[in-house]
């Protein structure tokens, strides 16, 4: 079986660096932004800012629309910087896919504050037409367009990743190394990050043709009323899309785990067969359990609700089993001291399988009857979002601006602080819908504004320490960048 | 016990166990051990682990997938048509007795909304979502008399958070 590089102290072969740092650069300062917005909504929430309900349904448009944007493009960075090392991958895509992100995102801010388009990233049908005249239909087709554009500039870029792998491995069934899984061969293993790339590929393929042509079929609406959709189909559409989408940028962003732990601890990640059987199965289980999202949708069939909830459940094992327990596995009683890249790794590990949990507990119908739409479901995003794959992105940040050399150095205190503060926030969010507090609501009854005005507390901390981080990552970059 | 709070407490142990294993992990790190007997040892505990996945948790999450409100069907229930608009709801009626099943016909005229029943306590007790084109019905028992609330569910627009209605709860029988 392969063996992931852990020389320590090694630099990865990386023939798209520079836009690697800029992909970085973006997601940091787009998600300080993103935050403050998300801060603000819990400040109105909390009764301790004033905020018209226009402004806050646009700020909600905008966070949940641009935290999914930099989610991707972070773990874009992620992917491809260790990608790189394994597969010969064009640099214009990187390139390409980036000023496409920035047309989509000018797009998305024109239309969501000049134009007061306050749609929500889910942007239901046919809510983006059916405004009541608080936004004009300009600043929906405008908002979807953005999305559009943005969706293509991702969709060039997994086109790229499948290129790479089917040409170098034969096939995307060799990238999730189905050759050895079922056929027993010794032969070409794909290391973890191309298996985690490949199941990436193929989920974010099929995620964005979804919302692409949702996207569409919108964008007709807007453009001609009387072609109208249906609106379960476009819900079905839109958290196929949405669903699949957010989770694959966390198996981006896992990469930093695979990659990272064995030079931090001198302890291989092995490519074995339950690694292997762990992906395929996160492979088939993300594209099919979104039906969870949906299951207060009395109109879909039986069949596809017991699919949302028992596969759903299905689809953790890989997490605990796989990921989880190897990354414990390969740091227990390794001997490393910890320092603030090792510390925010374990922290992402955690978080994600953390997360988990609640997700699972909300996907089973009897819990979502009461629990579906309240607070409970930002909740356990935020868990694995916030405390999963950003400190994979911030664990990858730092250590790109050493030089990758793995050598523990300083004090993890910043990590652990933000693990603190993280924790906090998404408690709230949990015991909010513990309370049955709806999500999404701009004004909260006061009985509810003490869960609201602790998260304000743990959300500055948060913000706060996420500025350290991506400081970190800014003020030493051109030195990085120096050194070649 | 609410099914919230069963559902928080359950979360809140398994991530306080899920914890209590990083924190040991962590404060064992600095020891230097051979790879291979650690190794062993994890490969085991995830065997343990993935086993009672699979016979514990799948035919519980199995087992519970046996109450849905999909096909809950009452003899005779009283009935409410409910429609959703941007930004209230129309309700045909809006008074029922506590201990007979109500099915709620609940649709929307416009934008998807959330139907969302919330007793006198602000506890969320049964929901659908009200969706142009579909009529989603919602069977439910109100256990105690009083004042119940609708609030809207589903993200449908500027007054979203201030879309509530209410329906008063009787003791004793009231026509169907």
């Amino acid at each position: 079986m392969a063996d992931a590089a852990f020389t320590q102290g090694a630099e990865t072969a990386d023939r798209g660096r520079l836009w690697v740092v800029l992909y970085l650069a973006t997601t940091g300062l787009v998600l300080l932004l993103m935050m403050l917005a998300g801060l603000w909504m819990r400040l109105a929430q909390s009764g301790w800012l004033d905020t018209d309900p226009a402004l806050f349904y646009q700020l909600m448009t905008v966070h949940g629309t641009g935290m999914v944007g930099i989610a991707a493009l972070g773990g874009a960075a992620v992917l491809w910087h260790f990608l790189s090392a394994h597969i010969r991958l064009h640099a214009w895509v990187m390139g390409a896919n980036f000023w496409l992100f920035l047309i989509g995102v000018v797009a998305i801010l024109a239309a969501d504050f000049p134009g007061r388009f306050g749609g929500a990233w889910t942007f239901l049908y046919p809510l983006p037409a059916s405004s009541q005249g608080v936004w004009p239909v300009w600043a929906a087709a405008l908002h979807l367009g953005g999305l559009l554009v943005i969706g293509v500039g991702f969709l060039i870029w997994c086109l790229e990743l499948a290129r790479g792998i089917i040409a170098t491995y034969g096939g995307l069934g060799r990238g999730l190394g189905w050759h050895v899984l079922f056929g027993g061969s010794t032969k070409d293993v794909p290391p973890p990050t191309v298996v985690a790339a490949t199941m990436v590929a193929i989920v974010t393929i099929l995620a964005l043709i979804a919302g692409a042509t949702v996207l569409v079929m919108s964008l007709i609406n807007l453009a001609f009323p009387s072609v109208e959709l249906n609106p379960l189909l476009a819900k079905n559409l839109i958290y196929f899309f949405g669903h699949t989408f957010i989770n694959a940028t966390i198996y981006m962003g896992v990469i930093a785990v695979y990659e990272l732990l064995p030079r931090i601890t001198g302890r291989p990640w092995k490519t074995t067969k339950v690694f292997l059987a762990g992906w395929t199965l996160s492979t088939t289980m993300v594209l099919i359990i979104f039906p969870h999202h949906l299951l207060m949708d009395f109109a879909m069939p039986v069949w596809a609700m017991a699919i949302g909830q028992v596969f759903s459940y299905v689809n953790s094992f890989p997490v605990l089993v796989v990921t989880g327990l190897g990354a414990l596995a390969i740091l227990h009683r390794s001997g490393i001291r910890w320092d603030i890249v090792s510390t925010l790794l374990l922290i992402s590990v955690f978080g994600w399988m953390a997360g988990v949990i609640p997700a699972v507990i909300d996907a089973t119908v009897a819990v979502n009857s009461v629990m579906h739409n309240t607070l409970w479901v930002p909740g356990h995003f935020h868990f694995y979002l916030l405390l999963g794959l950003l400190p994979m992105i911030f664990a990858f940040m730092i250590h790109l601006v050493r030089v990758e050399d793995v050598t523990p150095r300083g004090g993890d205190l910043a990590a652990i602080l933000y693990l603190l503060f993280g924790l906090s926030f998404v408690t709230m969010f949990l015991v909010g819908g513990w309370a049955s507090v709806p999500r999404r609501w701009a004004v909260h009854l006061p009985e509810w504004q003490i869960w609201d005005q602790i998260a304000v507390i743990a959300a500055a901390g948060v913000i706060t320490l996420t500025t350290v981080f991506v400081a970190m990552f800014l003020a030493r970059t051109p030195a990085m960048l120096a050194k070649g | 016990m609410s099914i919230q709070t069963v559902s928080a407490l359950l979360s809140l142990v398994a991530i306080l166990l899920l914890a209590a294993v990083f924190l040991r992990v962590r404060s064992l790190a600095h020891e230097g051990r051979e790879y291979a007997p650690v190794q062993g040892n994890a490969y085991r505990i995830r065997n343990i682990g993935f086993w009672i996945l699979v016979l514990v948790g799948l035919p519980i999450t199995i087992w519970l997938f046996r109450e849905t409100p999909y096909t809950a069907q009452a003899a005779a229930p009283q009935v409410i048509n409910a429609t959703g608009y941007q930004w209230y709801w129309d309700l045909d009626r809006d008074e029922v007795a506590a201990g007979t099943p109500v099915e709620f016909h609940v649709t929307s005229a416009d934008v998807n909304h959330g139907f969302g029943i919330y007793d006198a306590d602000g506890t969320l007790v049964a929901q659908t979502q009200a969706m142009p084109g579909y009529v989603n019905r919602l069977t439910h028992v109100f256990d105690a008399p009083g004042t119940y609330q609708i609030l809207c569910l589903e993200y449908c627009g500027l007054v979203h958070h201030n879309m509530i209605a209410e329906i008063l709860v009787t003791e004793g029988s009231t026509d169907g």
